[in-house]
């Protein structure tokens, strides 16, 4: 069953401007919060039990603790460069409640006392950005940014950054590099951002989906969101879904929800004609599930990491049964070695290896060690390098050769796939 | 040289070269707006640009080469980008692909005699939920099918 504690007023076209915004509610949870001590807002979101909802799913409160007690100018930027494949909630988070980012964005900033933050948006989500853009605008209007923001005496400039094309500028010191106008590419740490971010001063990176539930939080107060989801997995989470289902989209459930319920329920079940086979379960860097898993599985961080896989930013992709493992395999290798920034041998070169294998498998010429020889390299790409694209890129290969090894070995012997019977034409475009 | 900015775009430039806290800041919004002029990035863009902001040509090439939306090669008038990662290739992107570039008579990245399209194949554009997609310039186009493909290409005129 869908809980929509930040989805409630996502269908109604009035949610999108201030006046709508306030209309139902809006902006009552910063007058509260301005009433709170900074710290006293860190610790409500620490109590809440909120973990990052870009992926990673690191206690948020936590994070915003990691930064100087101290004067030291700080920034908040918003990480609204959503780019993993599968992945498609915080576009419409954006497109339809912009405010509400805003709002979770200032109340946050003025727990980190923080006078100056940015949205940076991919760029290929335009339409997000010119709403974004516009709320930033009608905000400003209404002297919820700028000057002494309503009354409580402290200011804030919020802006809007547009990308330019790259995966890898959703990793967070990478996002800070883009956004000092540099390669966008990922930085050693320690330091973390919270200590050496932007223009090496501290800096906290939270997704969309985070910053939007901490006006939730303050709304309704820890207690209340620690109610919902499990234990370990506080309130709920936006999922996006794709594969041939029913219902394709984005839905907001509970954590701890089975997903065996969410593909019947919420999903509307899978297409006519086609079986479940598998599940990646969130976005393409998690290890893939097989249905047996899927079954079992509960929506959240800790019942994922007990399969081996991962909750990532909850874009579920449900793979049906005509789906060929080698051809999926390698539409995700395209991908992974395109998007390698380069700066470490692991991941250039074992990207690179990883997609001339997956690819030469497709068009008959791999051999039968080939399949070992997957597994193998990207073994060898684990935690080797400054960012975590390798084991992005790792993962799915050793869980797809793994759990689905019938598949590659009849491909590698029979030049075929076993699903469709046939080679599978893959043009690469790289 | 013989390339300018329009009087517009130098504001623009300017503009933006003051909104951040680093001059640098400016350089992916001055690509944007010179691919918006030019429709390509060349090298003479390149230096164009490194005079108008006093950044290092080195600088401004190094922000152009690492990002996919600037242009390295002429497009046409209209960039069909079709996504073909993983959920769109579930659903039949890679086939839409191939029959729009049948139907336009062009290999992928090729633009089409008239110079009206250029196809791409992308990676993820963020919208799985409605695939097949694609964006052409700014604009997404959700729930693709090869049937349609007459009457969608007429929306570009």
């Amino acid at each position: 069953m869908e809980i929509k504690l930040l989805t409630e007023h996502y269908d109604k076209p009035e949610f999108v401007t201030l006046k709508g915004y306030q209309k139902l509610g809006g902006y009552e949870a910063l007058k509260k919060a301005f009433k709170m001590k900074p710290e006293d807002i860190v610790t409500e979101v620490k109590n809440s039990g909120l973990r990052g909802r870009g992926g990673a799913g690191f206690s948020t409160g936590m994070k915003w603790s990691f930064l100087p007690k101290n004067n030291e100018p700080r920034f908040l930027l918003c990480n609204a460069d959503e780019g993993e494949p599968g992945t498609f909630k915080d576009r419409l988070m954006m497109e339809r409640a912009p405010h509400q980012l805003i709002e979770g964005m200032i109340i946050s900033s003025f727990a980190i006392q923080s006078k100056k933050s940015y949205i940076y948006i991919r760029g290929e989500y335009m339409k997000s950005y010119k709403i974004v853009e516009k709320a930033l605008q009608e905000a400003y209007d209404a002297g919820l940014l700028g000057k002494n923001i309503l009354g409580s005496g402290f200011d804030h400039d919020m802006d809007v950054y547009r990308g330019a094309g790259a995966y890898i500028v959703g990793e967070e010191t990478a996002l800070i590099s883009s956004l000092e106008g540099k390669k966008g590419q990922p930085k050693l740490k320690p330091p973390f951002p919270a200590v050496q971010g932007y223009l090496r001063k501290p800096t906290i990176v939270n997704n969309v989906e985070t910053l939007a539930a901490v006006t939730w939080i303050i709304t309704h107060g820890a207690a209340e969101y620690k109610k919902i989801g499990t234990e370990k997995s506080a309130g709920t989470k936006v999922f996006s879904v794709s594969g041939n289902i029913n219902k394709p989209g984005v839905y907001e459930v509970a954590l701890g929800y089975p997903f065996k319920d969410f593909l019947q329920n919420e999903c509307g079940g899978m297409k006519a004609g086609f079986n479940f086979k598998a599940l990646i379960p969130g976005g393409s860097s998690c290890p893939v599930l097989n249905a047996e898993e899927a079954m079992k599985s509960t929506l959240d961080y800790e019942s994922m990491g007990q399969l081996g896989s991962m909750l990532g930013s909850g874009g579920v992709i449900i793979i049906d049964d005509k789906q060929c493992m080698v051809d999926l395999l390698n539409v995700l290798m395209n991908f992974y070695h395109h998007e390698s920034c380069g700066q470490c041998t692991p991941c250039r070169e074992g990207t690179g290896w990883l997609n001339k294998i997956t690819g030469s498998m497709l068009s008959g010429r791999a051999k039968m060690e080939d399949v070992a020889l997957l597994d193998k390299i990207a073994r060898h790409m684990l935690g080797t390098t400054i960012c975590a694209l390798s084991d992005a890129a790792a993962m799915p290969v050793m869980s797809f050769v793994t759990k689905f090894k019938e598949e590659f070995e009849f491909y590698a012997k029979e030049r075929k796939s076993k699903v469709r019977g046939e080679m599978v034409y893959a043009e690469s475009h790289h | 040289m013989s390339l300018s900015l329009p009087a517009a775009s130098k504001a623009y430039i300017q503009k933006e070269l003051k909104r951040y806290e680093t001059k640098e800041s400016a350089l992916i919004p001055a690509l944007f707006e010179a691919q918006k002029v030019f429709g390509l990035i060349t090298p003479d863009v390149i230096d164009l640009l490194a005079m108008e902001m006093d950044i290092p040509s080195s600088r401004v090439s190094e922000v152009f080469n690492f990002y996919t939306m600037f242009n390295k090669k002429p497009v046409g008038k209209y960039h069909i980008q079709v996504c073909t990662n993983i959920s769109c290739a579930m659903v039949g992107a890679r086939e839409y692909m191939q029959a729009v570039c049948k139907t336009l008579n062009v290999k992928s990245d090729e633009v089409t005699a008239d110079g009206k399209f250029t196809v791409t194949g992308v990676e993820c554009l963020g919208s799985c939920g409605t695939a097949p997609m694609a964006q052409v310039n700014d604009d997404y186009h959700e729930n693709l099918a090869v049937s349609d493909i007459p009457k969608f290409l007429e929306k570009f005129k």
